[in-house]
């Protein structure tokens, strides 16, 4: 072994290069305060390591990067473990940033001759941070999309170049395609370029000056290896044992639904150590946001950058160790200030619950049979019926019906209901409540409407209420039959079942006893067109699309319609929009098979 | 075996010929591969950006009449780099009804930095959700200490047909006073 190593040494002199590394003297021995510079280096190594592994999967475009990133992180052996690694070791790095730099400002290691040293240290202090801003954007989803939309603008204020500088980073005038290339560009090439380039001289400036001792020395000086390496590798398992813990408790990084630049999101945050630049924003009314923006920050990095020569003054050290902590006091006071303001605001809540399950619902379908169209896992939600139903319902139905209760989405709006709350519709019990004399004319169905003045409500209130007992289980049985009609999802068990049982009800339904056809028409029986709804095919998706669309045709309410907009006949919502939301009230979405 | 001292020779007057052409050439190799990158970095400068067009966004029967504004997508041809996509969303606009059926139209994004704003039934009012911008229904900044520097952007609205609502659809630089199309 020794010839060989011998030859290779005479060749690269690394053996001295080696000594020169491991045998560097620790004044007054090793301890544990001087780790964290180590500490940086891995975790750094550990963002190249998982950096490289998840760029072989990663593909940055406005159609393929959300798409990409749920491929790794829900189809790919390991793939949530390799972004949660990246993620929390990212957070972690954050952290350790701000430990390196108090002990080196505690410790006075930014005096002459390490002044140098001390400016590499902030450069890499902010091409860290310029890490994580342009890695937030990459999964392309909608916290990331919406939250760094925020922060590209804020620094199109910059004096002068602000504008310009806005463009040549979006690659435009819009987010789109290059804005994603263009942060992965700096992302994993551009900014570790450079991260790597001032390491160099970072480590290289610190070697020359060595260590800067903790006074009183408390042991005699000893070598680098082993007893600082074994401090170093203990601190650096820490870390990752931190960073670990922390991929197994949340399941890897968070995946939110895809960014979709026309879907509000009024979740939109950075990440929790921007939290602090987000709430200072919010106390600079309108104009004067330069301040908070860029003057205020940039006056503290220029403070900071300055303690190398504020250090040379009597009371310098002293105001330089107070400066800083008074900075990250007043960071802290931000953030939690930030925090406190979201946790006390339910909009803030509803948006996050939503966007999670926006979220869900996203990676489902992506998983579903059809996967994720070339035009990008975008449309999947946009023509999910369990996605988009609720909102439509919500903006376009809702100021006179309900759903269960609610607006569709969970809110109430301002006007009282005036119209059927339409939960269930066209099921049996649906059916059931509309028949009963006690309810028919209740808000939950023809309270709200003039309806409730019309033939159906008469004949419920009168006739219905004097039924004998037969005709009564007539009626429950014409309903099972008419139920049927809306060949409902969730119903589909029951109407097999009850097959017999619809037949008799058909029935009932065309026969004389109850009356329903005195007025109404179902497929060859009963009146013409025009007295009342027709009852063929109720409530199925075909009936209930062309209802929408025109609740004035004769096949419906004529000319008794009361308020109910002729959506489609108007273009007030278009064909895949009444689609949606039929699909929606039928309960007709994806759902993925239970195993 | 150590590596033999480069023995060089005192530097010469009649040297100069030869240091000034390693330098200019030396410099010129340098220089090509940076400028060949930074024409294709600074491209995004020349995008100059579209003057909007009218865009059907609604028809007046879907505008609340008790004067409430409803959000509208704003479906057009989206152009991203290569790609260009016809009737997508590319923005949202709310409108609002008003006496003898005009029409105002906003467009949603918050002139601060660029998120939407809320309309709040309950309040009467917009609100953003990012930085607690808050704007009457006018549009004009309601709450003072407003992060936003200038209201709501109105956009041009045309009824066509009797029924069509039109609106000249585009975005503006956020974070400055004056309105600036982007």
């Amino acid at each position: 072994m020794k010839p060989a190593l011998d030859w290779l040494d005479q060749r690269t002199g690394y053996k001295k290069l080696l000594h020169e590394t491991l045998f560097e003297n620790v004044p007054g021995g090793a301890r544990w305060r001087y780790v964290w510079g180590s500490t940086l280096a891995f975790c750094f190594t550990i963002q190249v390591i998982t950096g490289l592994a998840l760029w072989l999967a990663y593909s940055p475009s406005s159609q393929t990067a959300w798409e990409s990133v749920y491929f790794i992180q829900h189809e790919m052996w390991g793939g949530w473990f390799l972004r949660g690694l990246h993620h929390f070791t990212a957070q972690a790095m954050t952290v350790l940033l701000v430990i390196h730099l108090m002990q080196v400002v505690i410790d006075g290691a930014y005096k002459a001759p390490r002044e140098l040293n001390f400016w590499s240290g902030i450069v890499l202090l902010l091409l860290t941070l310029g890490l994580s801003l342009t890695g937030y954007l990459l999964p392309w989803d909608q916290k990331g999309f919406w939250a760094t939309k925020v922060a590209t603008n804020i620094a199109a204020i910059t004096p002068f170049i602000g504008p310009a500088l806005q463009k040549v980073v979006v690659g435009g005038n819009d987010y789109g395609h290059h804005t994603l290339t263009r942060f992965f560009a700096l992302h994993a090439g551009f900014i570790p370029g450079a991260i790597i380039a001032f390491i160099g001289v970072h480590i290289y400036l610190f070697r020359r000056h060595g260590i800067t001792p903790k006074e009183p020395r408390r042991r005699p000086d000893a070598a680098f290896w082993p007893d600082q390496v074994l401090r170093d590798a203990v601190a650096c398992l820490a870390v990752l044992l931190v960073v670990l813990f922390l991929i197994f408790r949340f399941h890897g990084a968070e995946l939110g639904a895809p960014a979709d630049p026309s879907e509000q999101f009024s979740a939109a945050r950075p990440e929790w150590y921007f939290l602090f630049l987000f709430e200072l924003l919010k106390y600079f009314p309108g104009g004067t946001e330069i301040w908070g923006a860029i003057v205020i920050p940039g006056v503290l990095m220029g403070i900071l950058a300055a303690m190398p020569f504020v250090g040379n003054w009597k009371l310098g050290h002293r105001f330089n160790v107070t400066f800083l902590w008074a900075m990250l006091v007043g960071i802290g006071a931000l953030t939690f200030l930030a925090l406190k303001a979201d946790r006390g605001n339910p909009d803030y809540h509803a948006a996050v619950l939503a966007a999670e399950r926006d979220a869900h619902r996203a990676v489902l379908l992506a998983q579903s049979p059809e996967g994720i169209p070339p035009t990008g896992a975008v449309t999947l939600l946009r023509q999910d019926a369990f996605t988009q139903g609720p909102k439509l319902f919500a903006k376009n139905c809702a100021s006179c019906h309900r759903y269960d209760g609610h607006d569709g989405v969970g809110g109430q709006p301002k006007d009282a209901p005036s119209a059927a709350d339409l939960k269930g519709f066209a099921s049996r019990e649906w059916l059931t409540g509309l028949l009963d004399p006690e309810k028919i004319t209740t808000p939950h169905y023809f309270g709200g409407s003039k309806l409730q003045g019309g033939k159906m409500a008469k004949f419920v209130k009168n006739d219905v209420v004097a039924f004998s007992a037969e005709a009564k289980t007539d009626l429950a049985k014409a309903l099972t039959a008419l139920s049927a009609e809306a060949r409902l999802k969730t119903q589909h068990a029951a109407d097999q079942r009850d097959a017999s049982l619809i037949q008799s009800g058909t029935k009932a339904l065309i026969g004389t006893t109850l009356g329903c056809m005195d007025c109404h028409k179902f497929h060859d029986s009963g009146e013409e067109l025009g007295s009342a709804p027709d009852l063929t095919g109720y409530g199925s998706r075909e009936w209930l699309i062309d209802f929408i669309h025109n609740p004035e045709h004769p096949r419906f309410y004529g000319s008794r319609n009361d308020r109910m907009p002729a959506f489609g006949e108007e273009k007030q919502l278009t064909t895949q929009e009444i689609g949606l939301i039929t699909d929606w009230l039928r309960g007709e979405w994806y759902e993925p098979k239970k195993l | 075996m150590e590596p033999k001292p480069i023995t060089s020779l005192p530097p010469d007057r009649r040297d100069f010929i030869t240091k000034a052409a390693a330098i200019a050439i030396g410099g010129a190799i340098a220089v090509v591969p940076p400028l060949a990158g930074l024409a294709v970095f600074v491209d995004p400068l020349r995008r100059k950006s579209e003057a909007g067009s009218a865009v059907l966004v609604a028809t007046l029967g879907a505008i609340p009449e008790n004067g409430e504004p409803r959000k509208f997508p704003v479906l057009a041809t989206k152009v991203d780099a290569w790609n260009r996509t016809p009737h997508v969303p590319v923005g949202a606009v709310y409108l609002q009804r008003l006496k003898d059926n005009h029409i105002r139209a906003f467009n949603v994004v918050c002139p601060h930095a660029g998120c939407f704003v809320d309309f709040r039934p309950t309040k009467g009012h917009y609100h953003c959700p990012c930085h607690d911008s808050s704007f009457s229904l006018d549009g004009q900044i309601l709450d003072p200490k407003s992060p936003s520097p200038r209201g709501l952007d109105d956009l041009p609205v045309e009824i066509r047909q009797g029924s069509e609502v039109w609106v000249t659809f585009q975005n503006f630089r956020a974070g400055v006073h004056e309105k600036i199309p982007v």
